[in-house]
């Protein structure tokens, strides 16, 4: 308990860290219960379209009429579920692939660098265009690919992690004893090298998200899904008459991102054993 | 006597979660000229941040709480501005650590590293300085000193790095040498010629030495005087061969035996019990509760600092009461 | 019987230099050694003569070149294969570095519970119990095992390591310098910990040091290694008669000693251990012996008995007849 609750004091500490922490909360807030709240369609066309803010659009209506505010509240839901589902997809194959190269090494690293290096080498974006263009634009697509072209940096951390706790002397004691090598990395190596898995994911969160807006914006994500990426690209159109209908989903990835940045740096801080003597 | 070095009072704490823990208690010795003083004492004793403390060597992220006094030559280097101390570091006050690969630096030629201090202290051209620094690796027993003048740490052995090391500290000539360990992370057969080599450009040069170290083996065969520090605090001192034959402090003597591997049917003579961390020392003696002689009172006051032998003081009110039977 | 038996064990690791070519080291070069039940034999080298090498592919940690290991009888490399779990339960391991030795995320108890757990050596519900009972064994009080190793010194991560290995009932423990990064005071505690335990336990232990003076109370026989070879080995009595080979002297010489007079001129070893890539040729030991001869450089000695030891010296019986009792007794400080 005590634990717990010095990591928390630690990592609230600095004043950066707690705004990030607020902001996120507002977010998910909204997220899960805004659409429950304001149960406005964010693709029926309700009204004039361009509208500015007022009573009854608290956010104006974009090009078709339709309900800025509902398009915001339902994209946030799309947004952190895009965001989170990437993270973890791509640290669950870094996970895999850095654990198995760094504690085996030898050929298995060999080889599984070098598909990582590939993965490295090509634009993340120009790959991500590739598979979306091949596979229908699902939702469950884009995902599973921002996944699949996000593991590597993950999984180059988790190998360096890995490689030097396998040259540890607890873990030659643990071979000592006989225990298998699934049960050495999952269970005896793996807890030592969460903190900064944990920072890096929490951090591809954000990243995430501004890959799936980018998706949005050239109009190659899921049309059948509001999202904040999409929104930025219906007021692309007329942002010299009607900024405000891009800036708003704009500003609202800015924060978003900016949020989950901060929570990571804090979560650096605060895992870093260094930063712990303090 | 004239003294090189003389240290009053010295006291150094880190802070921490619970306050101030204090890592050296009140520490007073002094350094002649051409002496060679021994620190000796285990993880923990504040040894090493003693040591230190004297050239303003504390890692300054560990925020430091010093007091006290520390004189080289009647000029107090507490407190004393950074660029003022860092032209005392070559010049008169020389250093080498245990670990020769991690004060070496990795991206510059042996060269370059010995050449710097002669060129920033002493002024030479670099012509000057190059011819100085293969005299240096000459006098520290460097084999082909030319050509280590173009190599890197790497490319060296743990004993000829721990000479560039020594080379490094000598090339201004100091006139007090402060050894952290420096034969700690060598082999016994390198540790002894490093040893040997402290030892003997200490007498050709005149510099004094300020050694610290673990091992009572290289306090007798290096050292002229010594002092045992525990648990932060000196608990004797007086000239080795004093000491290491009729020691006064019980922690001393359990030192003393532990270190000459004495034993009895295959068990070893061992000090109970482990050295207490900073927080959690007793108000009284810190080695009262591993100590065989301890008596009531010897929980009641830290025990004062009292001569029990010709040059010899020790911390220890049972110190006459010689060993227990 | 023996318990465990070295033959011509040799151990190369094959190291690139760059730019495609490559090279050996020979960290181990065809070493003999015989344990028997409840016997202690002590490896003493300085860095790089291959005795944690050694030690490892005794452990089963890494496979030999060539060479075998036999436990009991069978070859270690087949029992791996055939039945490993019973290769583990003969041979553990205690390691040098009491703060990377045990695992920081773990509780004491879990460590220590690992081998009962894995090798299934008692009912679940008597774990804990067995915990506490090897705790006590390795004088720690029984409420360490819910502690992390972080709260622990590091003679006291030393003695869980120990524990660890006790927990299987191995008839060898390969103990790796296992007191040396611990302060003086401390060390005693541990070596005689290791001592009670082999008088109780009857374990036998594979002891490598690099302080002749430290294992001279605790071993049966001992070994001297250099560059991958035994230079000397016999049982303790070589500690009171001394040692012939000019190495395994310099090694005790060269060890700063309380109480040496003064003036007393040591013979000192030139320069540094040669590179293990390309060891000396003849004897590996002529580039920094004080004692070298021709036939030294051209001619590799063999292990051969003298004396009743074993020395690795064309010149041993000149050694021999040099040596005088009263300095050998003087060497080792109180007899």
């Amino acid at each position: 308990m005590s634990r717990s609750s010095d990591f928390l004091r630690r990592l609230f500490s600095s004043w950066t860290t707690a705004l990030g922490a607020v902001l996120l909360f507002i977010i998910v807030v909204a997220a899960i219960f805004g659409p429950i709240v304001y149960t406005v369609d964010p693709f029926e066309m309700l009204g004039r379209p361009a509208q500015l803010p007022s009573a009854r659009f608290p956010l104006g209506t974009d090009v078709s009429g339709r309900d800025i505010l509902a398009g915001i509240l339902n994209g946030a839901r799309v947004s952190l579920i895009v965001g989170l589902a990437a993270s973890l997809g791509a640290t669950l194959i870094g996970i895999v692939i850095g654990a198995l190269s760094g504690y085996f090494g030898g050929l298995i690293d060999d080889t599984l660098m070098r598909i990582t290096d590939f993965f490295l080498t090509v634009p993340n974006f120009v790959l991500l265009l590739v598979i979306v263009s091949v596979f229908t634009s699902t939702i469950e697509v884009i995902t599973l690919a921002i996944a699949f072209v996000s593991w590597p940096s993950v999984a180059r951390l988790v190998r360096s992690e890995f490689a030097s706790h396998a040259s540890r002397e607890y873990v030659h004691a643990c071979r000592g004893l006989g225990m298998s090598h699934m049960e050495i990395m999952g269970r005896q190596i793996l807890p030592n090298v969460m903190a900064p898995i944990i920072v890096v994911s929490s951090l591809m969160v954000a990243s995430a998200i501004l890959t799936e807006a980018g998706l949005s914006f050239l109009g190659l994500s899921d049309p059948d899904i509001v999202s904040w990426g999409y929104m930025i690209g219906v007021g692309r159109t007329v942002l010299r008459s009607a900024w405000w209908m891009a800036a708003i989903p704009g500003v609202m990835i800015v924060l978003a991102v900016l949020a989950i940045n901060l929570v990571g740096e804090g979560l650096n801080d605060a895992l870093n054993p260094r930063m712990r003597q303090r | 006597m004239t003294s090189l070095l003389t240290v009053k009072s010295l006291c150094v704490g880190f802070p921490g979660k619970r306050g101030v823990l204090p890592a050296v208690e009140d520490l007073d010795f002094h350094i002649a000229p051409g002496e060679t003083l021994a620190i000796v004492g285990e993880s923990g004793s504040g040894k090493s941040t003693a040591a230190l403390s004297i050239p303003g060597l504390l890692s300054r992220s560990s925020r430091p709480v010093v007091s006290g006094s520390v004189r080289f030559e009647g000029q107090e280097m507490l407190n004393m501005p950074d660029r003022k101390l860092a032209r005392m570091r070559g010049p008169d006050v020389g250093m080498i650590f245990q670990d020769p690969s991690t004060s070496l630096n990795p991206v510059f030629t042996i060269g370059r590293q010995i050449c710097e201090p002669l060129r920033t202290h002493m002024g030479l051209d670099a012509r000057a300085a190059e011819a100085r620094a293969i005299e240096l690796l000459e006098l520290v027993k460097v084999s082909a000193p030319e050509q280590r003048l173009a190599q890197y740490p790497h490319n060296l052995s743990g004993g000829m790095r721990q000479r560039v090391m020594i080379a490094i500290a000598l090339a201004c000539s100091p006139r007090l040498l402060i050894a952290d360990e420096p034969t700690t992370a060598l082999d016994v057969t390198v540790q002894a010629q490093v040893l040997r080599l402290i030892s003997g450009l200490q007498k050709s040069l005149g510099m004094a030495v300020l050694l610290i170290t673990h091992d009572l083996g290289v306090v007798w065969e290096t050292a002229d005087r010594v002092i045992v520090m525990y648990a932060g605090r000196k608990v004797e001192e007086g000239p080795v061969r004093r000491i290491l034959s009729q020691p006064s402090h019980p922690y001393t003597e359990g030192l003393l035996r532990a270190a000459r591997k004495e034993g009895r049917d295959g068990f070893l003579t061992e000090i109970p019990g482990v050295v207490p961390p900073p927080h959690q020392r007793p108000p009284g003696c810190a080695f009262e509760p591993r100590c065989a002689r301890a008596i009531a009172a010897c929980r009641a006051a830290v025990p004062a600092i009292r001569s029990t032998g010709p040059g010899q003081v020790a911390a220890c009110i049972r110190a006459e009461e010689g060993q227990p039977a | 019987m023996t318990l465990l038996k070295v033959h011509k064990l040799v151990r190369h690791f094959p190291v690139s230099r760059g730019f495609g070519s490559s090279a050996i080291v020979r960290a181990v070069d065809g070493v003999d050694l015989e344990i028997a039940p409840g016997e202690t034999l002590a490896i003493v080298g300085e860095s790089g003569c291959g005795k944690s090498s050694l030690a490892r592919c005794v452990a089963g940690l890494d496979t030999a070149t060539s060479g075998k290991v036999e436990v009991e009888g069978t070859d270690s490399a087949d029992m791996l294969t055939a039945d490993p779990m019973r290769f583990r339960r003969s041979i553990q391991m205690v390691f040098q570095d009491p703060y990377s030795s045990v695992n920081p995320r773990r509780r004491i108890g879990e460590i220590i519970g690992d081998g009962l757990r894995l090798h299934k050596l008692v009912p679940r519900a008597q774990r804990a119990e067995r915990v506490r009972e090897l705790l006590e064994q390795v004088g720690l009080a029984a409420d360490y095992a819910d502690r992390y190793p972080h709260e622990l010194s590091g003679g006291q991560r030393q003695r869980v390591s120990i524990a660890r290995a006790l927990a299987v009932n191995p008839r060898l423990i390969v103990c790796d310098e296992p007191v040396s990064a611990l302060d003086v005071s401390v060390q005693a505690q541990v070596m005689n910990l290791l001592v009670r335990l082999q008088r109780d336990h009857g374990v036998a232990y594979l002891f490598i040091s690099h302080d002749l003076a430290l294992v001279r109370h605790i071993a049966h026989k001992v070994a001297v290694m250099y560059l991958g070879q035994v230079v000397e080995s016999g049982d303790a009595a070589i500690f009171d008669q001394g040692f012939l080979h000019p190495y395994a002297q310099s090694l005790f010489d060269a060890a700063p000693r309380i109480g040496r007079p003064e003036g007393e001129e040591v013979e000192l070893l030139e320069g540094d251990v040669p590179s293990p890539i390309s060891p000396p040729s003849g004897c590996r030991f002529h580039t920094r012996c004080p004692q070298t001869i021709d036939r030294c450089k051209v001619e590799a000695p063999d292990l051969r008995p003298v004396a009743g030891r074993d020395v690795r010296c064309h010149r041993a019986e000149e050694m021999l007849a040099r040596m005088m009792p009263p300095q050998a007794e003087a060497a080792f400080g109180t007899g």
